[in-house]
């Protein structure tokens, strides 16, 4: 890995300044960033270290919503969300391994925005805010493809809000070298309806199963997607599923979560 | 640039660059070459060691970044007579170890799943190491090892 420059400033505006250089890059934890850089893919002049501000860390409930700070490890947020968002909670205990858990970050995930990520359909179905040092951002608006989001060059995430919904659960079909999702659903029930967020299946990234969402609006039951079928067009595939095994695990992966959330 | 941490008890300082690994400086910075290098991809877990007590791969952090950490080796697993830890005697009782190459990564992981919950059950032990890889393939005895440890018994689980 190339050498570079190392801050790890204590609050968020010193950290937004030292992101103004040219080819700095945020480090929210590391476990995709440190292997990128290691395979040179990655080779920022100055790493800014987000895991020393104190009000970038911790899980609160306010009313019907959970902030998490972006700099949240996993395996915290397995813990503390696990009484009020278990879904949530549920997810956040199922990535990598405990070691990539006490280290990696919730701000981390969704700034990456891997396709195959688990954190990115839990904010989409749920109708989360990404909280950044400048805006608030829809996360309808916030995932724009592979490894995409609205983020401006410089921009952090400072927090995360999750509306908590009446009943939801993941599905993940695990990858089982990686670890990532070969394809998972997320569904949530709120009182305006049901949304489902599906990851590691589409070539542009995280995206809402509308068809699936009308259908258990209607009937929040895994028979109401059984006549309905996702078509294998835009699905990525590689050697361990084509598009077609994955367009399908869409609807079962739903299916299941449906069934585990009832 | 300089790091002051807290290595087994003791505390530490060296200069560093910004890319030095956790792990690169424990081995080659201090001379603690029990903490292994398997894959250097943050996939087998040799390298784990704990920081604040919690499990890192030590491969997948920079030393910069844990000024003031509290960081735990195997070097710091023994007893303070010398003799074995419980985890690291459990492990040789129950022959937990064929090569030998990750065990390192797997007394500590373990050390860290008993801190967190004393008496796990032979699932919750096999998850918790999902991320160990024992190229040996000998889990078998890691899981017996590591219910040994937590006192439970260790013939509970049938002999595959």
């Amino acid at each position: 890995m190339h050498n570079f420059e190392f801050v790890k400033p204590s609050s968020v505006a010193d950290a937004v300044a030292a992101l103004k250089d040219e080819d700095a890059l945020a480090l929210s934890g590391g476990q995709t960033l440190m292997p990128t850089m290691k395979q040179r893919l990655a080779a920022p002049s100055k790493l800014v270290s987000l895991t020393g501000i104190a009000e970038m860390q911790g899980v609160r409930q306010s009313g019907g919503v959970l902030e998490i700070g972006a700099a949240t490890p996993h395996a915290v947020v397995a813990r503390e969300a696990a009484a009020v968002y278990p879904a949530l909670a549920a997810l956040a205990g199922g990535i990598g391994d405990p070691a990539v858990r006490n280290v990696g970050t919730i701000g981390g995930s969704l700034a990456n925005n891997d396709p195959a990520a688990c954190y990115p359909s839990a904010a989409l179905a749920s109708g989360a805010t990404i909280v950044t040092n400048a805006r608030e951002i829809a996360a309808d608006d916030f995932f724009q493809g592979l490894f995409s989001t609205a983020l401006e060059e410089g921009e952090i995430i400072t927090a995360v809000r999750f509306p908590i919904p009446q009943k939801a659960a993941y599905a993940k079909f695990e990858q089982p070298a990686s670890r990532f999702a070969l394809t998972g659903a997320f569904v949530a029930k709120y009182a305006g309806g049901v949304r489902v967020a599906i990851t590691g299946a589409s070539e542009d990234g995280v995206f809402r199963w509308s068809e699936g969402e009308a259908a258990l609006s209607s009937n929040f039951s895994p028979a109401a997607l059984s006549g309905l079928s996702v078509s294998a067009d835009g699905m990525m595939g590689d050697l361990h599923g084509t598009p077609a095994y994955r367009a399908n695990l869409v609807k079962v992966m739903t299916q299941r979560a449906v069934a585990a959330a009832s | 640039m300089k790091v002051s941490i807290t290595v087994n008890g003791k505390a530490v300082s060296g200069e560093i660059e910004g890319r030095t690994l956790l792990v690169q400086f424990l081995r080659e910075g201090l001379g603690l070459t029990g903490t292994h290098v398997g894959c250097d991809t943050s996939q087998c877990g040799a390298c784990v060691v704990h920081v604040n007590g919690k499990a890192v791969k030590s491969c997948t952090a920079f030393a910069a970044d844990l000024e003031g950490a509290k960081i735990t080796t195997i070097e710091g697993m023994n007893n303070a007579d010398g003799s074995l830890g419980t985890v690291q005697q459990a492990f040789q009782d129950h022959h937990g170890l064929q090569c030998g190459f990750c065990t390192p990564g797997m007394v500590m992981s373990s050390a860290a799943l008993l801190a967190e919950n004393p008496k796990p059950s032979e699932d919750e032990i096999r998850h918790y190491l999902e991320g160990n890889i024992c190229r040996c393939t000998g889990y078998h005895n890691i899981v017996k090892a590591v219910l040994a440890a937590s006192g439970q018994d260790a013939d509970q689980i049938a002999a595959e």
